[in-house]
């Protein structure tokens, strides 16, 4: 079993790593380690523990910016955020439960290196959308920024967006910039009763596409759930609008209140409504929104036990198949189809991962130049190396 | 301002090199005599001009990539240009350099309203995104002021902003695809029509790059759905500070308008002048406050924000009652720049972005080096995002004037980065800020940058001399050196 440094400041940090570029010893980068099961396993010689560098360092309400240390939970953040009535717009899901880990355990820097977001990505962006600037240390060792703490900034390259979703492999952060937004009033879920898959998905994109500003779209085992939020009279105007649209579709209407409708969407937030089985294999597909029923369908031809739901108006799939050596991903990357999109084996076991494509293998052209791009932070591969296949 | 000394060996080869790019892009697709290159000489920073080595003007993909892959393997620069609207002067010509034209690529490929996005040519001008979808009552969110004549394609490459980024996001947050071609010729697709890419998010890293990186060929954009009502509030107050403070406390309500912006007294009466457009003149600061969205909301909203601003000491609280008078309330917002160009021969327009909190403060030290450089400013920003357009009032006749308008623009962009801001905001470096960016960044941030321009472009071929305020080698830049001599930290927790 590696050992662990655990630095207490960035200049601390910042050694360590130029330390591990000397002896060439590999890093295991973890915040809180609640993701640990997501990625390729691997192999490294040293874990290097951020949970040392914790703690928000600035949080002024009015200016939509939170700055905060690489350790910090995201619990924490989500606390203090609330007590403003602010939250992180692009709800960072916790996957801590679906990966066999307590629930709550994840940092707010870690999901933003995973790029995750909720059923909230629809209308507010991604996680990429919310990190405003960052500092930390690449693989040279060396101490660097980039972005910095204003909505507004187009100076110099936007290392922010590829730094979120790199799953740590590019540089080591020590401190982020996110931008925040208020919390809506009130929360309202429509709830439609007895959809098949694709009347369900049709149904979402016309919400979507209507001016009901819809911020969330998901369906599962026969429901299919469409939020609301805002400012009261917003809220009940929207409502009664998206049900008249609704009314074709000939679907019987449930409407959850505030509270049902924060604990429903937290659940599928962290994919609760997969009832996948504690062996199953669990994959999530982003596609065009409509493509969704016909991946779903293609994969359930080869594999009848799949088990799916929709969020993101169809556009995000969650699948849960029952284990295999290979996660039967071709089946699922097959699935995809002409319009693409991409397949992330998010739960296998560590022997399946470590034989599977657990992210969805570029085009050589582009897999040459993501190479080159991981070279230009970290030449020696020092940080997770092997994560991202 | 010094842009890189041209290469006599490729100005020696130019009539090799238009045969080249003849043979790649028949017929009128390639200009080489004055007149006709003349047109591109420049982009909207009109004050520094450059004849191009040649014109291309391609008009397929295949085109696109072999004109890249002959410049690499023959070692030419190439500046790619959309419509030539930039204000840093991002695609201004390089005398050396091949002018790569995108205008040819101009069509809507196609429209997916069920999947709300459509994907278009990079030549497609911004507004023409809005103006394909907008009978089904869509739209394309991000709106710079040049939305008119900019292209797609150039805003992906300046990630370009608007009056309504702090609603709707910019470039970068309205992007779903892109395809591209890399300086080797290489064509490749980054997202598509679904959401976020796997592996690295190079569109992301693409968006904002100053075609730096590659030339986009193919955009795929979110639409969304025109809210139902929107209606603009007039706000005006006898102290700058007020306005500011009215900015702050509507957001802290947890109001996030569809745009916020500010004007301060001169630009008020410049714009007023111009258009007539009712605006207080006895305002130190103004304020358009827009919100849209359902109609309810909006009322809802608007009376909120009355009564802030009302609490915040505004004299002046006028609500647009129709659709012409709101679009009367922002025409002297949008003719502001041209209403300061009537009462001056030329001016600069700056593009810093400041914490919103630091704005009054920014505003007021701006005023004192105003003074001290014997040049006017007025300013007209996007208050609700912290981006400052600063004018500065100049005779670019007068050789001292444009030097203290460069030294001023410089100082107030130092301020911007001092305040915990940045150079720029939605306009780009450029050539513009290129020798300020060390005002921002150290030299270990700046390598990290150019070796993620190495990654894409290891010649240094693509748009040279823009951004980065010194070069260096990427086979320099990419030399690591590990000391031998071993470092202990025992200070640091191991266990």
């Amino acid at each position: 079993m590696a050992s662990t440094i655990k630095p207490r400041s960035p200049a601390e940090l910042r050694q360590a790593v130029e330390w591990a570029l000397n002896e060439g010893v590999t890093l295991d980068i973890r915040g809180s380690g609640a993701k640990l099961a997501l990625g390729k396993p691997m192999v490294c010689d040293q874990v290097l523990d951020l949970s040392g560098l914790s703690g928000v360092v600035d949080y002024a309400p009015e200016e939509l910016v939170v700055t905060l240390r690489a350790g910090t939970p995201l619990k924490e953040v989500e606390a203090l955020l609330a007590q403003r009535n602010q939250m992180l717009a692009f709800e960072p899901p916790d996957l801590g439960p679906l990966l066999g880990q307590p629930a709550g355990e994840g940092t707010l820097v870690g999901a933003l290196m995973g790029n995750l977001a909720g059923p909230r990505r629809l209308s507010a962006g991604a996680a990429r959308d919310h990190l405003l600037g960052f500092s930390g240390v690449n693989g040279r060792g060396e101490a660097f920024k980039s972005g910095g703490k204003v909505m507004k900034n187009v100076t110099g390259y936007d290392l922010s967006k590829v730094l979120a979703g790199s799953w740590g492999t590019l540089a080591v952060l020590d401190e982020v910039s996110v931008k925040v937004l208020p919390a809506p009033d009130q929360t309202r879920t429509l709830l439609l009763h007895g959809l098949a898959d694709e009347a369900a998905v049709q149904a979402m994109c016309a919400a979507m596409g209507s001016p009901h500003e819809v911020s969330g779209a998901a369906h599962m085992l026969g429901r299919t759930a469409l939020r609301i939020e805002g400012v009261a009279p917003s809220v009940e105007a929207r409502l009664k609008g998206l049900r008249d649209l609704l009314m074709e579709s000939g679907a019987s209407v449930e409407e959850l209140g505030t509270l049902e409708s924060r604990a429903f969407w937290r659940e599928v937030r962290d994919v609760m409504p997969l009832k996948a089985a504690a062996n199953d294999v669990v994959w999530k597909v982003s596609c065009p929104p409509t493509e969704g029923p016909g991946v779903v369908a293609r994969i359930r031809a080869g594999c009848p036990a799949v088990e799916a739901f929709y969020d993101w108006s169809g556009g995000l799939v969650w699948l849960a198949l029952p284990n295999s050596a290979d996660a039967d991903q071709a089946l699922v990357r097959g699935a995809l189809g002409p319009a693409g999109g991409h397949a992330t084996l998010i739960r296998a076991p560590e022997a399946v991962r470590a034989e599977v494509a657990v992210f969805q293998p570029p085009a050589p052209a582009l897999a040459a130049l993501s190479a080159r791009v991981k070279e230009s932070f970290d030449p020696k591969r020092l940080f997770n190396p092997g994560r991202m296949g | 301002m010094q842009m890189p000394p041209l290469d006599p060996a490729i100005l020696s080869r130019r009539s090799e090199i238009v045969a080249a790019l003849r043979a790649i892009v028949p017929g009128e697709g390639v200009i080489d005599d004055l007149d006709g290159m003349r047109p591109y000489e420049c982009d909207a920073l009109s004050a520094y001009r450059q004849m191009p080595l040649v014109v291309v003007l391609p008009d397929t993909v295949a085109q696109v990539s072999a004109i890249l892959r002959y410049c690499q393997d023959n070692k030419v620069k190439v500046v790619p240009r959309g419509a030539g609207t930039s204000l840093s002067g991002g695609s201004m010509p390089v005398g050396d350099a091949i002018l790569l034209g995108l205008g040819k690529f101009n069509r809507v490929l196609e429209i997916d309203y069920a999947n709300r996005c459509a994907r278009v040519q990079p030549g497609v001008t911004n507004l023409g995104i809005t103006k394909a979808v907008e009978h089904e009552g869509f739209y394309y969110a991000p709106d710079p002021s040049s939305q008119i004549a900019c292209s797609i394609g150039g805003n992906v490459a300046e990630n370009s902003g608007g009056v309504h980024c702090l609603k709707y996001g910019l470039t970068t947050n309205n992007l779903l695809g892109i395809e591209m071609v890399l300086m080797t010729g290489e064509v490749v697709r980054l997202g598509g029509k679904h959401l976020d890419a796997g592996g690295y998010d190079l569109m992301g890293l693409m968006t904002g790059s100053e075609g730096l990186l590659g030339v986009v060929t193919e955009v795929t954009v979110r639409l969304l759905r025109k809210p139902s009502t929107a209606r603009a509030v007039l706000l005006g107050f006898p102290t700058e500070a007020g306005a500011a403070d009215c900015v702050a406390a509507v957001i802290a309500a947890g109001i996030i308008p569809g745009g916020m912006e500010m004007m301060d007294r001169d630009a008020v009466k410049c714009a007023e002048a111009y258009v007539g457009a009712g605006y207080p003149l006895d305002a130190e600061g103004l304020l358009i406050v827009e919100l849209d969205g359902p109609e309810v909301e909006v009322d809802h909203l608007v009376a909120r924000v009355e009564e802030i601003a009302r609490e915040r000491g505004a004299t002046t609280c006028r609500v647009s009652r129709d659709e012409q008078e709101r679009v009367l309330f922002w025409a002297g917002r949008k003719a502001a720049f041209p209403a300061v160009g009537q009462i001056s021969p030329d001016y600069m327009c700056l593009d810093g972005s400041v914490p919103r909190g630091r704005l009054v403060e920014v505003l007021s030290e701006m005023r004192q080096m105003s003074k001290q450089h014997g040049l006017r400013v007025v300013n007209v920003f996007h208050a609700g995002d912290g981006n400052l357009h600063p004018l500065i009032l100049f005779d670019a006749n007068n050789p001292d004037e444009l030097r203290r308008c460069e030294e001023f623009g410089a100082d107030i962009l130092r301020l911007c980065v001092r305040v915990g801001g940045v150079l720029t905001g939605e306009h780009g470096v450029g050539i513009e800020k290129r020798d300020l960016m060390g005002e921002q960044f150290t030299e270990i941030d700046l390598d990290q940058q150019m070796r993620v321009k190495c990654a894409f472009d290891p010649d240094h071929l693509l748009n040279p001399g823009k951004v980065f305020p010194k070069l260096r080698r990427c086979a320099e830049l990419g030399r690591l050196v590990v000391t031998q001599n071993k470092i202990p930290f025992p200070d640091i927790p191991r266990f």
